[in-house]
């Protein structure tokens, strides 16, 4: 039997060692010149999926990114690691600002249609965003079942036996292919993108495509009222006994 | 290591290049450019160990355009960002409270009229997209770490890093050995003390007929200030306090015209000679300074980095071609130190090395009657010493050993004001350094311990905040990167003799002395992962100990147009 098609969602996100900074007119934060890199779960996301066509389970990997132009950075990355070629969908920078997981699922789900994929692998969430959502909501535009926060993935005769880590601890489930699967820490460790990879990433097919080239609308449908820094942490009392504490609750009318 | 495939990938380029700052990249794209002009096919490729190009760049930086100039003389129409015209320039002598204005007259080094207040790793970036655009192949998140000979013992190209290496050395299941990159001659532009140079100086006995090279440590933040106290195009260099007498330093503070955003910075010469002394909390107490304070009260500071830069002049530069390659840049030293530009210099010996090497490497005949596999761009060396740079820096050869006299800084101006501005460098004898920045630290018995107040966390502030600014990471667990040739030394000498100096001139926090469990003295703790490759370890351990090699690449800081 022919190995499974994978499609790998890859997030150009600010990189997570980056002290993230609040724009002065707090309408985002500041990204221009700022250091970016893969979201680091779409690295194990892309990982998995080298890994199956590597065991021969998987025949061909598409990486896909939305977003301007830096983002063939990103896709290069990942062709470098393995993956067999890329799709751009490319979007204006001010119009990224207001992209959310619902038109990158749109997208996802046109390309996994169009491209014949039997399996759409992506991060469990973006570090950015911390939304969790793209994965789900691009299993359900495609009425495919899904399996999120996957720390194990196995064949199981012709469908997918994976482990999920959940609140009360891990639940194994069994998945029919097509799915969706969302990529969680502890799913594997990715490699290096080494330079002779990366050398020979040039090489592999990159294509540059529009939202309007699936039909997905990517007018915004929320509106970023404002982004502030945390308030700061203010000093704290130290109490030295019980009855002092309950005076100082009842004062600050808590009790 | 038992089943490990150490086989390693190798692949032939026409030049190589190891480091993508302004020498490196204005090397590059000279290269190309001839190479363009006259039709011929030349693979150019460039390894740079920051993750993007510009990442590791750190300077203040007031630049002469004369050098971009002369590569792209319409950088203008193709958008170099050199937006802020010098519009005043101000020199002052510094007390605690008060500051004393030095009129800076047409002609003296530290007069900025033409000159352009920049944020250097933009400028890098931008030379980085051009070279890109004219076919050089880049490649940032690579770090050289290894020099490749040729049976002959010239020089064959380089090998990056192996990756996937635990701590203690073995590896991990994603282990891949580094490539090799081999060409016909290899560019070093690795910037002030590359390690990889380090190895060439001993290997081609490269610094037999010059002095060693001086130092200083550069910090700089970058601020966002009250636009009402904004003045672009302003800049402003102090020496005085807080530096005494005896400690070769100064400052500067630039108001860029993009913002409001303001530069402020400091450099102490590495041959200071307290150990109690730390550049960091000297830098941070300047910006109490009465004259400056409120800039930074109503401000927000948005950026902080550190970098060692070279001040030995035309004493300590080595000889720069041998068979295989040869250096260009700060690495082996241009810097014009009264007027604390190295930039336009670095970027004309890049410029120059491309000549030399386009010449050898596309004339068939020369490349046959080499007598070594690895090229030698001989005319390189030949050319920068008939050109204007040399010129320059043989014209400031003296201003720098002049302060190093019982004089201290009050002589070094006066020197200055006497001979340089009136005889332009022309008087017949050339000073001396007096010997490498390691040697000079007295023994903490002999000196007095440095009362810094604390950081008040709006204008100044504690190490680590700062640090956590500079985007700097490693991954925690590979080899440390700064290694010791001998473990005892740090107790035994460095923490006995000199009361550990090396905790307080890193900019990064990598080194602390820690109690040990049993409180039977202690131990030298090395934070591998705050570094920020600025150097100063390597030069300024007076034990010559620490010994910088390169981390994997990718790491380390992520400055953003600094």
């Amino acid at each position: 039997m022919s190995g499974f098609r994978i499609l790998v969602g890859c997030k150009r996100v600010i990189d997570y060692a980056v002290k993230v900074r609040v724009k002065p007119d707090k309408t985002g934060v500041v990204t221009e010149g700022v250091k970016h890199s893969m979201n680091p779960f779409d690295e194990i996301a892309v990982e998995e999926a080298v890994r199956m066509k590597e065991k021969k389970l998987a025949s061909e990997i598409i990486a896909v990114s939305c977003g301007p132009q830096q983002c063939q950075e990103t896709l290069r990355t990942a062709l470098a690691m393995g993956v067999d070629r890329a799709i751009h969908v490319i979007t204006e920078p001010k119009e990224y600002e207001s992209m959310q997981p619902i038109h990158v699922s749109k997208i996802l789900s046109k390309i996994a249609t169009e491209e014949k994929a039997d399996l759409v692998i992506v991060g469990k969430q973006a570090i950015d965003d911390d939304c969790n959502q793209t994965g789900q909501m691009t299993a359900s535009l495609l009425d495919w079942p899904q399996a999120t926060f996957a720390s194990k993935i196995e064949k199981s005769n012709g469908d997918l036996s994976v482990m999920r880590e959940i609140d009360g601890g891990l639940e194994t489930i069994k998945v029919k292919v097509p799915a969706v699967l969302t990529s969680d820490l502890r799913l594997n460790e990715p490699r290096y993108a080494t330079l002779p990879n990366i050398m020979k990433a040039k090489k592999k097919p990159l294509v540059t495509k529009k939202p309007s080239d699936y039909g997905v609308d990517i007018t915004p449908r929320q509106e970023i009222v404002s982004v502030e820094d945390p308030p700061v942490r203010q000093a704290g009392q130290k109490v030295e006994s019980v009855e002092e504490l309950v005076t100082k609750l009842k004062e600050a009318g808590l009790v | 290591w038992k089943e490990v495939d150490m086989e390693r990938f190798g692949d032939e380029a026409d030049v190589l290049i190891v480091g993508g700052g302004p020498a490196g990249l204005s090397a590059a794209c000279k290269l190309k450019l001839l190479a363009n002009e006259q039709g011929k096919d030349l693979r150019v490729c460039l390894v740079e160990k920051a993750a993007e190009i510009g990442g590791h760049t750190l300077s203040g930086a007031c630049i002469e355009p004369r050098s971009l100039e002369e590569l792209f003389p319409n950088w203008r129409e193709m958008g170099a960002p050199l937006k802020t015209e010098v519009k005043e320039d101000k020199f002052s002598y510094l007390t605690e409270k008060a500051r004393i204005p030095i009129p800076v007259l047409p002609g003296m080094p530290m007069s900025n009229h033409g000159n352009y207040i920049v944020r250097l790793g933009n400028v890098v970036r931008w030379l980085g997209e051009q070279a890109e655009a004219l076919g050089v192949e880049i490649y940032p998140g690579y770090a050289a770490s290894e020099v490749l000979f040729h049976e002959d013992g010239s020089v064959k190209g380089i090998a990056t890093n192996d990756v996937g290496i635990h701590k203690d050395g073995s590896p991990k299941e994603t282990f891949e050995r580094g490539m090799e990159l081999h060409a016909k001659v290899t560019i070093f532009s690795e910037g002030c003390h590359g390690h990889l140079a380090k190895q060439l100086y001993k290997k081609f006995d490269l610094r037999k007929d010059c002095e060693p090279q001086t130092y200083g440590i550069g910090f700089k933040e970058l601020w966002e200030i009250d636009p009402a106290l904004h003045q672009p195009g302003k800049v402003e260099h102090t020496i005085g306090w807080p530096f005494d007498n005896n400690t070769y330093g100064g400052t500067f503070l630039y108001h860029l015209d993009e913002g409001p955003l303001i530069v402020v910075g400091i450099v102490v010469g590495l041959d200071y000679k307290n150990p109690y002394l730390s550049p960091f909390r000297e830098f941070q107490r300047f910006k109490h300074h009465p004259s400056i304070e409120p800039l930074f009260r109503t401000g927000k500071r948005i950026g902080y980095g550190a970098r060692a830069l070279n001040e030995g002049g035309v004493q300590s530069i080595p000889k720069l071609t041998f068979p295989g390659g040869c250096l260009i840049g700060c690495s082996p030293g241009f810097m014009n130190v009264p007027k604390i530009k190295g930039t336009h210099n670095a970027m004309k010996s890049g410029m120059l090395a491309a000549e030399s090497v386009f010449d050898l490497v596309t004339d068939e005949e020369k490349v046959s009657q080499s007598p070594t596999a690895g090229l030698e761009p001989v005319k390189y060396e030949e050319n920068l010493k008939n050109s204007w740079l040399w010129k320059e820096l043989h014209s400031v050869r003296n201003v720098r050993p002049s302060f190093n006299t019982s004089l201290g800084t009050v002589g070094g101006v006066i020197y200055t004001g006497l001979f340089y501005w009136i005889m332009r460098g022309k008087e017949p004898w050339t000073l001396h350094h007096g010997g490498p920045d390691n040697a000079k630290l007295k023994p903490a018995k002999e000196c007095k311990v440095i009362d810094y107040p604390r950081p008040d966390g709006v204008v100044s502030f504690d190490l680590l905040t700062s640090v956590a600014l500079t985007g700097t990471n490693h991954d925690h667990d590979q080899p440390a990167h700064l290694t010791l040739m001998d473990d005892s030394v740090p107790v035994n000498h460095n923490l006995a003799i000199y009361d550990g100096p090396e905790q307080r001139f890193c900019p990064a926090g990598v080194y602390e002395y820690v109690e040990l469990e049993d409180g039977s003295g202690k131990r030298l703790q090395i934070n591998a992962q705050n570094c920020i490759h600025c150097k100063t370890c390597d030069i300024k351990d007076p034990s010559q100990n620490i010994n910088w090699v390169c981390p994997q690449g990718g790491e380390g800081p992520a400055y953003n147009g600094m």
